[in-house]
């Protein structure tokens, strides 16, 4: 892994992330309703409107608009909100770090029972647990999440009321959240581990390995896991990334104050600026996850270097 | 002594299609630093039998269903999964026919060769580094202090084996069983590597068990060989008896199929007609019947037991005439 490698990988991102943005900002122009009517509300008159819309910029040539607004990007500034007149930068800086709570939570849960249930599982194939795991990944796969949040939270805070409904003002409020959105992921790597561990098992180094007299615990954790692991980073990065930008639902759910509900309160009311925004951020996430992905393959695999 | 007695020795696969009798009913004798030549086409049991020494066949589908295995006395089939741990790697090492995939692609191959003497031989890293570059430069890696810390793939097939070797020889076992360790590499490798094994395991008193289709590797390397077909021996003997005076049709075929250099070029390979039998369905007689040019009433009848046929050779056809 070179340095060199690295600032390549970055620089690459501009035009990825320029690309990104004007996908963005066409979408949002192209859905239909006016942010001017939005803000103005239903019984302005049409000069209210027109007035607000000179306010917010979308009298301009949609061209000048983007071109502003990349160009106001680089000075780090991505507009104002259309409701609150707030920088968007502050509006995201306020709900990204919820974000990232969540989505790391669920993520480190994901893998932590996911790796350890598909091990077991892949070693001990075609076992009671095997069976009793993958049933209940299956179900972990097709579950929607809004309806396993409503479940947890009608079980565990309004029946036995271990933990909060809503909110984010403490551990205990993240426990739920993190359950419901890091499910289907932790299902997801839990049968990538397994098929992954039964095709490393079998391979010839593992018959060596165990030729050594090594026992079945070393043989395991030395010789198949890292092997196995490789395809399962993979989907542990992809996850993360959808986790960090697709949490919308359980947010909503569980009256999270991340940007998932941000950027559905923005899509809504068509506040352009934020949607663009937390899109942009959310973007710049995702390639930053499959960069460590791409880092983390060559720390377990020595056969991969970057040039 | 007997440094490995194997008696009537059965592995068993239970596939969908049925069961595959790999290995039925073998017996061999190996004594301490003796070299045996295990020889047969692909598919005839060879490598399952020298698996099935240090159980490491796959179960499931394989098993185990019978015999007796005595390695210094001990029943290695009877012996606790600790107790076999024990002798693997340690007493009886293995090296396996693919370089390519019998080494882990992750692992330094400083750390693999170091596993067995931390284990076996309770060496401390510092003390398994020191060893570790020893055993390199018996098998003849160079600059062994830069390679250690290389990984597999950074090899080319011919080091890798001699990696393996290393490994394998690391412990100072008492048995090697060498699996095809030459089938993969070029043939001016094979003869190196095979040199190699040859004197180290000379030199250390190895007894060695090796696997080979090739007779011509049997022929210059080993002491006694035993021909296999379909799960069985049928011929045994001291090596330059067996090539003297071939009995087993099979045998005689085999020999007839090897090119030699020191004969005229004009004069053909005779191949041997016929496929292998299908291993799930047996025939009740000679499993070598429906191929061989000398069949009897009795050989689909009747499988045929080895007999002596001179000293210390033996062979399981009825056949009797004069070769």
């Amino acid at each position: 892994m070179s340095g060199q490698y690295i600032i390549r990988r970055l620089l690459i991102m501009i035009p990825v992330l320029l690309g990104i943005s004007l996908i963005i900002f066409t979408i949002v122009r192209v859905i239909p309703g006016d942010p001017a009517v939005v803000l103005a509300g239903p019984h302005a008159t049409k000069d209210v409107v027109d007035q607000v819309r000179v306010q917010l910029g979308l009298d301009k040539h949609p061209v000048k608009q983007y071109l502003l607004f990349i160009g106001n990007i680089f000075k780090g500034d991505l507009g104002n909100s259309n409701r609150t007149g707030l920088p968007v930068t502050k509006e995201i800086m306020a709900r990204f770090p919820n974000t990232l709570i969540l989505a790391f939570a669920s993520i480190l849960v994901a893998t932590i029972f996911g790796v350890t249930t598909g091990i077991i599982a892949g070693v001990k194939q075609n076992s009671k647990f095997d069976y009793l795991s993958m049933l209940v990944a299956l179900f972990g796969l097709s579950m929607p999440v809004f309806w396993l949040g409503l479940m947890l939270m009608l079980l565990f805070s309004i029946k036995l009321g271990w933990f909060p409904s809503v909110g984010a003002e403490s551990f205990k409020h993240l426990v739920l959240p993190a359950i419901t959105l890091g499910a289907n992921s932790t299902a997801i790597i839990a049968r990538m581990t397994r098929s992954s561990m039964l095709e490393v098992i079998r391979l010839d180094y593992i018959r060596t390995a165990r030729a050594k007299g090594l026992s079945e615990k070393v043989v395991i954790s030395r010789h198949a896991l890292k092997n196995a692991l490789i395809p399962v980073v993979t989907v542990i990065g992809l996850q993360t990334g959808t986790l960090l930008g697709g949490a919308v639902l359980t947010e909503i759910v569980f009256a999270w104050p991340g940007i998932g509900r941000l950027l559905v309160e923005a899509i809504l009311s068509r506040d352009y600026p934020i949607v663009q925004g937390v899109v942009l951020v959310v973007a710049t996430m995702f390639i930053f996850v499959n960069l460590i992905v791409d880092i983390l393959y060559s720390v377990l695999d020595p056969r991969i270097r970057y040039h | 002594m007997s440094l490995l007695q194997v008696r009537d020795l059965k592995t068993y696969f239970y596939t969908d299609a049925g069961v595959v009798r790999a290995v039925d009913g073998v017996s061999y004798d190996l004594k301490e630093g003796e070299t045996l030549g295990l020889v047969g086409e692909s598919g005839c049991g060879k490598s399952v039998s020298a698996l099935s020494i240090l159980r490491l066949i796959a179960n499931p589908p394989g098993k185990i269903v019978g015999g007796e295995i005595f390695f210094e006395g001990k029943d290695l089939l009877k012996i606790s999964e600790k107790e076999i741990r024990n002798i693997r790697g340690n007493h009886i090492a293995m090296i396996f026919q693919e370089p390519m995939t019998s080494l882990n692609p992750v692992l330094t191959i400083g750390l693999q060769i170091g596993e067995a003497l931390e284990l076996h031989r309770n060496m401390n890293k510092k003390e398994a580094r020191e060893e570790i570059l020893r055993l390199l430069r018996m098998v003849g890696i160079p600059d062994p202090e830069r390679r250690i810390g290389d990984y597999p793939h950074q090899f080319s097939g011919g080091m890798r084996q001699r990696v393996m070797i290393a490994m394998a020889l690391s412990c100072n076992p008492k048995l090697l069983i060498a699996d095809e360790p030459t089938t993969a590499v070029d043939v001016t490798i094979q003869a190196q590597l095979l040199e190699v094994v040859k004197e180290l395991t000379s030199r250390l008193g190895t007894a060695v068990m090796l696997i080979t289709h090739n007779l011509g590797v049997v022929a210059r390397h080993v002491n006694r060989m035993a021909v296999m077909y379909a799960g069985r021996i049928i011929e045994q003997g001291p090596a330059a008896e067996v090539y003297a005076h071939p009995w087993h049709p099979y045998t005689i075929g085999l020999l007839a199929s090897v090119p030699r250099l020191d004969k005229p070029r004009k004069e053909r390979l005779v191949p041997i007609d016929g496929q292998p039998p299908n291993l799930i369905l047996l025939p009740p007689g000679c499993s070598f019947m429906p191929r061989c040019s000398y069949r009897m009433e009795i050989c689909s009848k009747e499988r045929p037991e080895l007999r002596p046929v001179g000293d210390g050779h033996f062979t399981a056809c009825w056949a009797n005439m004069e070769r």
